[in-house]
């Protein structure tokens, strides 16, 4: 690498931080999980907006220093990440792509939300491994604040499945 | 007269100081609750309250604009400092105790966020739609435990029945709104919210109803004065512990 400073576009911005991914989630980048919101490239600062997941999400913090890694690596000096809130991350925002890449990662794909979470338990949630919806719920709070625990009737096997919000 | 900055940043506090309190208290049952999957739920429930004050006493701190932080009024405010319900700042007790502080905390929030999150602060409604379905999240967890223990063994019933009885003295002051919420409200800053209590005795008491769990003490005697600074003796020493680090050495860094 040499010290060359280049500008960049915003696209090419964007590229760089496909490289990192949620460290909980390692098979989806910050960018398909809709973290990323925004990116600015000016005269010589790059401002990144992002957005947790989940207000007390852990990984955020980790999250904000691979971004600066990925960054710095590629010769960029003058960064200010910025955290928003509005509007609120949703699970909305992942693409059938994205959502596939869960499945076979071993984690049921969220359903959708219509911009509502509602008191009532969703049901029907299919076992990303054999597809079958004879699934029951386990506890709505897993490993991570974005995935509740469920077990399947037909394969026996206990999966996770990521939280519509 | 107070300014409508120093209203909101009271507003705020109020808001904050509950979900911290609140936090810390749930972190207590980390490796203890009564089975794994609820030792993981009541953790993340903690999370999903700490990260929220972060982000309003966040924005506390900015309103005030006297070079305080999240973590400065997190960790050098004395206990008279909070505006925290008493509700939050009691012991643990029981597992049935928690889940009946949990159930009527969640309940008020889940009814108060819905409407913060119209505010006209695009901040403070940010902060509140995204805490707004967590809470839903929450509600749900402690919902189901309500009926699960209430209408659940004779043991359980008596056991939710009488962290009902001793919780109730603390209900009346999540609607102790006062000049703070009056002015924000005149203001348009944040929606009304004279309708609250009525909309929280409904959904609370169906629940109950729903729960087997009779209110023998409605008419008993209620705390107030937490929006004020007044509280319990279980808050000075919650933050002892929650504090002992950062002012021991208030210098560190992870």
């Amino acid at each position: 690498m040499n010290n060359h400073k280049k500008q960049y576009s915003n696209d090419e911005i964007l590229q760089f931080l496909t490289e990192v991914y949620d460290p909980e989630i390692p098979v989806l980048n910050i960018v398909e999980m809709g973290i990323v919101r925004n990116v600015e490239c000016k005269e010589n600062e790059v401002r990144v907006d992002i957005t947790p997941t989940y207000s007390g999400c852990p990984a955020m913090n980790m999250i904000q220093e691979e971004i600066f890694l990925i960054l710095q690596k590629n010769n960029i000096e003058n960064i200010k990440i910025n955290t928003i809130y509005s509007p609120a991350w949703t699970t909305d925002w992942l693409s059938e792509e994205t959502k596939k890449k869960l499945q076979e990662y071993g984690i049921a794909p969220p359903h959708q939300t219509n911009s509502n979470v509602t008191l009532i338990i969703p049901k029907n949630i299919e076992c990303p491994f054999c597809q079958s919806a004879k699934t029951e719920l386990r506890s709505e709070f897993g490993s991570t604040s974005c995935k509740s625990l469920y077990y399947c009737r037909e394969c026996q096997q206990p999966f996770e499945y990521f939280k519509e919000i | 007269m107070k300014t409508e900055q120093e209203y909101l940043f009271e507003f705020l506090l109020r808001l904050g100081d509950d979900q911290l309190i609140l936090g810390h208290r749930l972190s207590e049952w980390c490796g203890h609750a009564p089975i794994l999957e609820e030792d993981i739920a009541l953790a993340n429930i903690s999370l999903d309250c700490i990260g929220q004050s972060s982000a309003l006493l966040k924005l506390a701190a900015e309103i005030e604009e006297k070079g305080r932080t999240e973590d400065t009024l997190a960790y050098f405010r004395e206990a008279t400092q909070f505006k925290n319900i008493q509700l939050v700042e009691q012991p643990n007790g029981d597992f049935a105790f928690t889940i009946a502080r949990q159930f009527l905390f969640d309940v008020y929030v889940y009814l108060l966020y819905e409407k913060i999150q119209h505010s006209t602060h695009p901040t403070l409604s940010g902060i509140a739609a995204k805490a707004f379905k967590e809470i839903t999240y929450h509600l749900r967890h402690s919902k189901e435990w309500m009926l699960r223990l209430g209408d659940g063994t004779e043991e359980s019933h008596k056991r939710l029945q009488n962290a009902v009885d001793e919780l109730w003295t603390f209900t009346d002051e999540l609607f102790a709104f006062d000049e703070v919420e009056n002015a924000l409200v005149s203001a348009k800053i944040i929606p009304p919210l004279i309708s609250l209590q009525q909309e929280w005795n409904e959904m609370v008491k169906k629940v109950l109803a729903e729960a087997t769990i009779k209110l023998f003490n409605e008419q008993c005697y209620k705390v107030k004065g937490s929006r004020k600074g007044k509280h319990s003796e279980h808050l000075g020493h919650l933050l002892a512990e929650m504090q002992i680090l950062a002012r021991s050495f208030p210098t560190a860094k992870w």
